[in-house]
């Protein structure tokens, strides 16, 4: 597989399906791991790291209930290519900047991944579309049994599984779920949510993760500890009370704007479905927006003729580097912008 | 004006806190500028030292920031201070060699909790109960911590400290 297989196709976790996909778009957790007996990334020599990445690339096959692997070389990658990894949430920001040996191994399915020489040896992740954080626990727990028959972590009896930062140590794990709050935002009641997760301790970024503002509908919400708690846990937090209480709030409002505002509503999603339709140059920002007001129109059955897959397609197709790679072509931000309005006109059928 | 220890004669105008020992006793000395360049406190000329390397100065001074800045871990060579300037460990064994200085890093890190729970490898996974039970414990004290019940975290610390003291 390389990384124009994946262009064309949205992954797993944009589906638009699975429990609560309404507001919850997707849930994914990720375990950091390292090899016993070799030094930290910080301090592991060239040859090292190329013995890890050999070693690692060699053993995840071995966990077979994550089907067919593929493996790709992000040291060897065209800056483009590896920009469609990140936009597809295959790879993070600092793995894509990085230098030296490293890697990303790829599920079929790209449901799970595991990033090779990030900031720890290992980083395994699992994604799905909706509120499924039982079901990605359940599976990445079978990988990481797997890959541990075969390379022994780092382990210590008291702090766990060692990380290369200590904010990761114990668990190593991080929970995260992406969110669509489009009424906590119309309404202005987004600050309930940011309540909510700082009380249970939860770190709020926005949609393209770490490192990205809390900006627009979209919001990703994770943990923050991983040492004093085992995985069932904070799950369970997750899924008993945080997600639900902020689903809560959302259909709250949700139900009010249609409610005590359906004009201004309903005004709101038919602009910016018109926007999207007969834009001839637009923004990733515009686009994200007006696909938010989309996606509340969709679930409100304000709007019938689209489904929520073709939605969440469009988000991941118009973004910097999958435009450019169905272009066939670098573009300028003008350039894109006009790209990213005609595949937008083309997904939604007015082309 | 306080006169110079030394020769008794002059103002003095330079006050000097020695810390002499380990145990941070203190030597307090008042001398005239005369005197100070005398003893090699001060140059000849009375160039005014930057206030930076004056309080580095006074800080590698101190036996246990001394102790801090020379602590590295034996088999990566990583330093403390570098693992404080990157928020980066160089290799597992930093865990125990910066332990002292790491856990309430870790502490402030994790709502206080400085114990694993969970998951563990299976190759670890052996039926041990009292590992099991002190797991289990600490899993609690932590929770009891959070939650500020106090009365019950005391307790538990009871039964973990008479566990690990079986053990």
């Amino acid at each position: 597989m390389t990384v124009s297989d994946l262009i064309g196709k949205s992954g797993e976790w944009l589906r638009g399906s699975g429990p609560m996909s309404d507001i919850v778009i997707s849930s994914r957790v990720r375990l950091a791991r390292n090899v016993a007996g070799y030094p930290f990334l910080s301090k592991a020599t060239p040859e090292q790291r190329e013995e890890l990445t050999t070693l690692i690339r060699s053993n995840v096959d071995g966990a077979a209930t994550a089907g067919e692997w593929a493996y790709i070389d992000v040291d060897q990658l065209d800056p483009l290519d590896r920009q469609v990894l990140v936009e597809r949430h295959l790879i993070s920001k600092p793995h894509m900047d990085a230098s030296g040996s490293r890697g990303v191994a790829i599920s079929r399915s790209e449901r799970v991944s595991v990033m090779v020489n990030e900031e720890d040896h290992l980083r395994l992740q699992v994604i799905r579309s909706g509120l499924q954080l039982h079901e990605v626990w359940d599976e990445i727990d079978a990988i990481d049994d797997q890959i541990e028959e075969r390379i022994d972590f780092a382990f210590h009896p008291r702090y766990g599984y060692l990380t290369a930062c200590p904010t990761n140590v114990g668990t190593g794990i991080r929970v995260s779920v992406m969110l669509h709050l489009p009424a906590l935002k119309l309404t202005n009641e987004i600050e309930r949510v940011f309540r909510a997760a700082k009380d249970m301790r939860l770190a709020v970024r926005g949609f393209f993760g770490e490192g990205t503002d809390a900006t627009g509908d979209f919001f990703q919400i994770s943990n923050q500890t991983t040492l004093g708690r085992t995985e069932e846990e904070i799950i369970d937090d997750f899924k008993h009370q945080v997600i639900p209480k902020i689903i809560d709030y959302e259909n709250q409002a949700r139900r009010a704007l249609v409610h005590d505002r359906a004009v201004a509503l309903d005004d709101k999603i038919w602009r910016s479905y018109a926007a999207l339709c007969y834009a001839r140059t637009i923004s990733s920002d515009e686009t994200l927006m007006h696909l938010s007001h989309l996606r509340l129109g969709v679930h409100l059955g304000r709007i019938k003729e689209l489904d929520i897959a073709a939605i969440n397609e469009i988000f991941l197709l118009t973004q910097p580097a999958h435009l450019q790679k169905m272009s066939g072509t670098r573009l300028t931000g003008e350039q894109r912008s006009a790209a990213r309005a005609e595949c937008i006109r083309r997904r939604l059928g007015r082309i | 004006m306080q006169v110079c220890q030394k020769c008794k004669k002059q103002n003095a105008t330079v006050h000097l806190t020695e810390i002499v020992d380990k145990h941070g006793q203190k030597r307090e000395r008042h001398l005239c500028n005369n005197c100070a360049v005398e003893d090699g406190i001060m140059g000849p000329q009375a160039v005014p030292v930057p206030l930076n390397q004056m309080l580095g100065a006074l800080i590698k001074a101190q036996p246990a920031v001394q102790e801090l800045a020379s602590l590295a871990c034996p088999h990566c060579k990583l330093t403390f201070v570098e693992f404080r300037n990157t928020g980066q460990l160089g290799c597992p064994h930093d865990y125990d060699a910066f332990e002292k200085h790491l856990v309430p890093l870790i502490e402030r890190a994790h709502e206080a909790a400085s114990h694993h729970v969970g998951k563990i490898p299976r190759r670890l996974d052996e039926p041990r109960a009292p590992a099991d039970d002190l797991n289990r414990l600490r899993g609690e004290l932590n929770k009891a911590v959070l939650h500020e019940q106090f009365e019950k975290a005391a307790r538990l610390r009871d039964q973990i400290k008479t566990l690990e003291s079986q053990g």
